[in-house]
């Protein structure tokens, strides 16, 4: 089992990074659990959600420590840094994230992911470049899929959407296989 | 059979209530339930029979649901805990008056208005009527996704049978949560048999009057004892649990709806470590499951109780143990969600005070 958090303001696409990535393992067969948090603060506060991933029964949705934290600004990196399990790994969206990561028992991976999408003058997909490059290291499910179950989401929108999601995507994953390992 | 959809739970409820034939839904907005009455709104509006009422209180949407059940129909309300004791009254009244009718509780931390964070505080108010007056109301409390929709359905064949209000008892994080669901195939609401004892008109038949005012004494007494074998034959027919790895164990943690969830992931945490423990999830909380925990008392004498609350199923279990066993306790109220961790090494501790590693 695998448990992801994804964190960051709301607005940044946060929810939709682990929905998308429920709904890709789900459909590739996978037991599947996905937590959004909710609070009484939705906008500008922050978001986050837990997408647990197995070949079994899920028990406990909720990830005490996570296999894997995709991380989108400084307060979220303050609040899961010293959660994530020994051996596991952080992304972070290294335009944003400036604060220094104190262990080095974890991975790191940091993707510019803002800038990326400032250069493609896209900033709407800095989410898909950072959920690419996720999947493409994590490869818990593959960016196929993903794109299966966002035309399954994004149903009767834009077909020049779907392409943009690809490219977000697909720049993410070349990032990562690059090697942009630190 | 349907496709394999992500839902969250509380839209869940929502879908397998019309696909159980629910027309009717009245409710009043409160977190953390508000995605159910957002999506019966829909729902009901895309179906050329379907009412929907967005109530202007939730005093007023319980009696609602009263009058929609009275003239026939499949009726919903839904709430989370302040809300829900709001309609204490009108369920006391569909008690009375034997109707049927499906309420939601997605419970959330008490007393008072507490928070919007999952709880399980509203278990005694729940399984003791809740209302005033001597009677029951049939409790579920389903653990996942699946289980929200499988027990949608059942939830409404049971108000229909028994004549009496069901309880769906969630909380917070099962309303918000999303898993992977196969919705039953919907029914046919032209299918369902004619109800002998609704208002429907009293034209060319005998006029019927429902009421719960039962001035005469002896009236209001052969009521009670009609509720009373009622309740008997519920209590034979339904009880509902889940057990986990129980067939070897020598301790038993009792947990139900999220709580048990943790609850298996502790229970399989020690299994690793080669703790003999097993798990018994109630999903019908009344009538509560009293046999399988009797029949595990025989060889088990550790048994923990754990719930999002300070302790309330736990008289519940003690009644079903009749003083077999040692009743552990752990809770943790508020709207706190435990870790499995948390919980394997309060079961831990208790394993090894009571020596059972030399059982």
């Amino acid at each position: 089992m695998k448990k992801t958090v994804f964190a960051g303001f709301g607005g940044q696409g946060v929810l939709m990074m682990g929905y998308t990535l429920a709904l890709a393992a789900m459909d590739d067969g996978k037991e599947i659990t996905y937590l959004p948090a909710y609070g009484a603060e939705m906008r500008g506060g922050t978001a986050n959600c837990t997408v647990a991933i197995s070949d079994e029964e899920i028990f406990s949705p909720v990830a005490s420590s996570p296999d894997y934290a995709v991380i989108m600004n400084n307060p979220s990196l303050i609040k899961y840094e010293s959660m994530v399990r020994s051996g596991g790994t952080i992304f972070t969206n290294s335009s944003l994230v400036t604060k220094t990561i104190g262990r080095d028992d974890i991975s790191v991976i940091r993707i510019p992911a803002s800038d990326i999408a400032k250069k493609l003058k896209e900033e709407r997909i800095t989410n898909m470049i950072m959920l690419g490059a996720f999947v493409a290291q994590t490869q818990l499910t593959s960016l196929d899929s993903i794109m299966n179950a966002l035309s399954e989401i994004a149903k009767g929108k834009k077909s020049g959407l779907m392409k943009l999601n690809r490219k977000g995507l697909d720049t993410g994953a070349e990032y990562v296989l690059k090697g942009a390992q630190v | 059979m349907s496709k394999k959809v992500l839902m969250r739970g509380s839209q869940a409820i929502g879908e397998a209530a019309v696909r159980a034939g629910c027309r009717f839904y009245a409710g009043y907005p409160i977190t953390p339930q508000n995605e159910l009455t957002e999506y019966m709104a829909e729902a009901m509006d895309g179906l050329n029979d379907g009412t929907f009422i967005q109530a202007e209180s939730e005093l007023a949407a319980i009696n609602m649901v009263i009058g929609a059940s009275m003239a026939g129909a499949r009726a919903m309300t839904s709430s989370s805990s302040p809300g829900i004791s709001l309609k204490q009254e009108g369920i006391s009244f569909l008690a009375a008056q034997e109707l049927p009718a499906v309420i939601v509780n997605t419970m959330r931390g008490g007393p008072g208005l507490g928070n919007i964070a999952p709880s399980q505080s509203d278990y005694f108010q729940a399984t003791r009527g809740g209302g005033h007056g001597d009677y029951r109301t049939i409790v579920l409390a389903p653990a996942s996704g699946q289980e929200l929709a499988d027990l949608t359905r059942t939830a409404f064949e049971y108000a229909d049978k028994y004549r009496s209000p069901v309880l769906i008892l969630g909380d917070g994080m099962m309303g918000q949560m999303m898993e992977p669901i196969v919705f039953p195939e919907p029914i046919d609401v032209r299918t369902f048999s004619p109800k002998s004892w609704i208002l429907d008109g009293a034209k060319g038949r005998p006029s019927r009057i429902i009421l719960s005012l039962l001035l005469n004494p002896p009236e209001q007494e052969d009521l009670n004892w009609r509720l009373a074998r009622k309740y008997e034959i519920i209590t034979r027919e339904i009880p509902m649990s889940e057990s986990y790895m129980t067939s070897d164990a020598n301790m038993i943690v009792i947990a139900y709806g999220t709580a048990a969830r943790i609850a298996k992931g502790a229970v399989k945490r020690v299994r690793e470590l080669g703790l003999k423990v097993g798990l018994l999830r109630p999903i019908t909380l009344w009538p509560f499951p009293n046999r399988p925990l009797k029949e595990l008392s025989r060889h088990v004498r550790e048994f923990l109780v754990f719930e999002m609350n300070m302790g309330q199923m736990i008289d519940d279990v003690k009644l079903a143990l009749e003083g077999r066993g040692n009743v552990h306790f752990y809770g943790r109220p508020g709207g706190i969600i435990s870790t499995p961790d948390e919980i394997a090494k309060t079961i831990n501790s208790i394993y090894h005070r009571q020596h059972l590693e030399e059982d």
